[in-house]
């Protein structure tokens, strides 16, 4: 582990290239950013900038091309597959514009699943999925498939799988992308709340202005590279009632 | 970890149960035809084996005329003598017993129940030549087979039909209006395969026959037994001998006798149900690969949804050989499933198409083993090899999976 002034996260050079030869596209030209515990962080920037493709590598979803990707000073570029499997289930929460939850299960059973994985006991599982979903406000929902949930419902609950195992850092990638503007104040009450109270670091992309206010952090992408990081003294403030 | 897998595996197949289903399907199907036509092949080749061995082994049968297919107009050349018989017996080595027979169709009445049988007169070579033990009473002596007493050895089809299983030996039954002692009961020997009943008949001593049903000495047909120490076509051309001596046929004239080696009979019908044997298993094969084309079929479909299922996994923090461990369960599971229905289906068709061909019930252990093993490889490899490959995308890869 590195000295306690590193921050929890840090990028340097990263740079991603997609597809070989004449149809290779750089999505990522060397980007560098320093995330620290505790930020809540909102990435914005034009369409194809590659916001997401930084929110897949820091999920460890993907991997760079090249550069450095450090997690609590470890060097997550270096790892094994496994490696990284056990990365995301230890730190990583990951909630996606498409919600991504499993079809044809419960919502107590889609938040379930990370503990399943870690090998946590039936009962403790349920009790930490249940406070999940108490804490995401859908107690009531636990026994609703996808399909018979709202949109809204749907994010909150894999925002739920998402905390569920106390993660360090929760990624969102367009959380509200898919919501009306009210459902879409809901969620990012939630982000805020869980940064403020749980201490989880968020890194959220969002398109909206709004949406970002609720950051400490803003950073903004252009062209595969970090065009800028402003400071959000009114985070909280935004938008209320 | 493993309980977890298996866990998932599980809730994953109740989840999605058409999908479950088809797939099981495909197994089923393949098993059961694989089984039922096999097993049937072997009982329909069992059938014709039996039928062999009812014809015996080393046993001659030698009737007048140029034999099937040759010949053909010209005088009906004469019967056998009874002096042939003694003859055949006495003068050729390797012949341990010959046995004349007449036959006949009669009605045999007992307590006013009636039934129509074939009478066989012979002696008591008959038995030599092809043992057949008796369940009740004796055989006939030598002082009765040559004074041609009425005494009747009956088979169980009519013991059951006359006396209703009861004990026949001592009754007096009326063949053909001729009242005829029973003396004994001969063991059921069951069907000779397609339908001949063996147990069907009455056999009385020839002279009997002869004198009531017949009314001549005449012989039209004789079973020669031999030893299978010595060589069968050594002993067919010394009777061929001693016969066209005793009918005076002489120089390059034809024999008007034929001799039928029931061994050889047997050979050739081997030989056709190994064939037949050799086709069914081939139309089993296809049958087998296209039920294992329509698991890979579904598996294929489930793919592109099952793909992303994997990227959820993966991405939610499990590590690629949990999710593989899943799908090889879920594999594992269904194709076990699918080739129990599929061998208990088979054995229902099997029972049914035997009764239906009156075949002999057959279980064939081997080809049930080798079925539901083939199956099950097939389900196996069908669901995990899709599985292996996406599990080794990268989680966002498989999760944006079209
Ligand atoms: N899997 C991929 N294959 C090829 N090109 C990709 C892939 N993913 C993203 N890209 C390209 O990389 C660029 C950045 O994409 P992305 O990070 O998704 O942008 P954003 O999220 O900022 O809209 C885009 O031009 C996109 O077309
Ligand atoms: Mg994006």
């Amino acid at each position: 582990m590195a000295d306690s002034d590193a921050p929890l996260i840090r990028l340097r050079g990263i740079v991603k290239t997609f597809g070989e030869g004449p149809t290779a596209f750089q999505a990522l030209k060397g980007v560098d950013l320093d995330i620290n515990a505790g930020d809540f962080i909102a990435v914005m920037g034009p369409s194809g900038s590659g916001k997401s493709t930084t929110m897949n590598i820091l999920g460890c979803l993907d991997v760079p091309t090249a550069g450095a990707f450090l997690f609590k000073g470890v060097h997550v570029e270096k790892l094994e597959r496994d490696q990284r499997a056990l990365l995301r289930r230890k730190y990583l929460g990951f909630v996606f514009q498409g919600f991504n939850l499993l079809a044809r299960t419960s919502a107590l059973e889609n938040v379930e699943l990370p503990l399943l994985y870690r090998g946590d006991p039936k009962a403790q599982r349920r009790e930490m999925a249940m406070a999940a979903l108490d804490k995401v406000g859908l107690k009531d929902w636990w026994d609703h498939t996808p399909a018979e949930l709202s949109g809204g419902q749907q994010q909150r609950v894999a925002i739920a799988r998402a905390i569920v195992t106390n993660p360090d850092v929760l990624l969102a990638d367009e959380p509200t992308g898919n919501l009306d503007s009210e459902r879409s104040v809901e969620i990012m009450q939630l982000l805020t709340d869980l940064n403020k109270t749980s201490g989880i670091t968020v890194l959220m992309v969002t398109h909206e202005p709004d949406m970002a206010a609720f950051a400490h952090t803003i950073v903004h992408f252009k062209d595969g590279l970090v065009e800028r990081i402003d400071s959000n003294h009114h985070a909280g403030q935004a938008v209320t009632g | 970890m493993f309980g977890t897998t298996f866990l998932l595996a599980i809730r994953s197949i109740l989840r999605h149960k058409l999908r479950s289903i088809l797939t099981a399907l495909g197994i089923i199907i393949g098993v059961a035809a694989v089984v039922t036509m096999v097993t049937l092949g072997k009982a329909t080749t069992a059938a014709v084996q039996q039928q062999i061995s009812a014809l015996g082994t080393n046993i001659l049968q030698i009737r007048p005329g140029q034999g099937f297919g040759r010949g053909g107009g010209g005088p009906r050349p004469p019967d056998f003598k009874p002096a042939d018989v003694t003859a055949i017996r006495d003068q050729v080595a390797g012949v341990t017993a010959v046995a004349p027979q007449a036959q006949t169709t009669a009605t045999v009445i007992y307590n006013g129940a009636n039934w129509s049988t074939t009478v066989n007169g012979t002696t008591n070579g008959y038995f030599e030549v092809s043992p057949w033990p008796l369940i009740e009473g004796r055989y006939w002596t030598r002082a009765e087979e040559q004074a041609g007493k009425a005494v009747c050895i009956i088979g169980t089809t009519i013991q059951t039909n006359l006396f209703r299983g009861g004990s026949a030996a001592g009754s007096r039954i009326r063949v053909n209006g001729i009242s005829c002692d029973v003396i004994g009961v001969l063991k059921t020997k069951g069907q000779a395969g397609f339908g001949g009943d063996q147990d069907d008949v009455v056999i009385m001593p020839i002279k009997q026959v002869q004198r009531r049903f017949t009314g001549s000495t005449d012989i039209r047909l004789m079973l020669v037994g031999t030893d299978p120490a010595y060589d069968s076509a050594q002993i067919q051309s010394s009777i061929t001998d001693l016969l066209r001596e005793r009918r005076n046929i002489t120089g390059g004239k034809q024999d008007d006798f034929n001799i039928f080696d029931t061994a050889q009979i047997s050979q050739t019908l081997t030989g056709t149900t190994t064939l037949l044997t050799q086709i069914v298993a081939a139309v089993a094969m296809i049958s087998l690969i296209v039920g294992g084309i329509g698991i890979m079929n579904i598996m294929l479909v489930s793919v592109t949804e099952r793909t992303r299922e994997i990227g959820i996994r993966l991405a939610i923090g499990a590590v690629a050989s949990e999710v593989l461990m899943q799908f090889l369960v879920e594999a594992v599971v269904l194709s076990m499933l699918g080739g129990v229905i599929g061998l208990l289906i088979a054995q229902f068709a099997v029972a049914l198409m035997s009764w239906l061909g009156s075949l002999p019930f057959l279980f064939d252990i081997q080809i049930n083993v080798i079925a539901f093993a083939i199956s099950a490889i097939i389900g196996v490899v069908f669901g995990y090899f899709p599985a292996r490959r996406a599990a080794s995308l990268n989680p966002i890869d498989a999760l944006r999976h079209e």
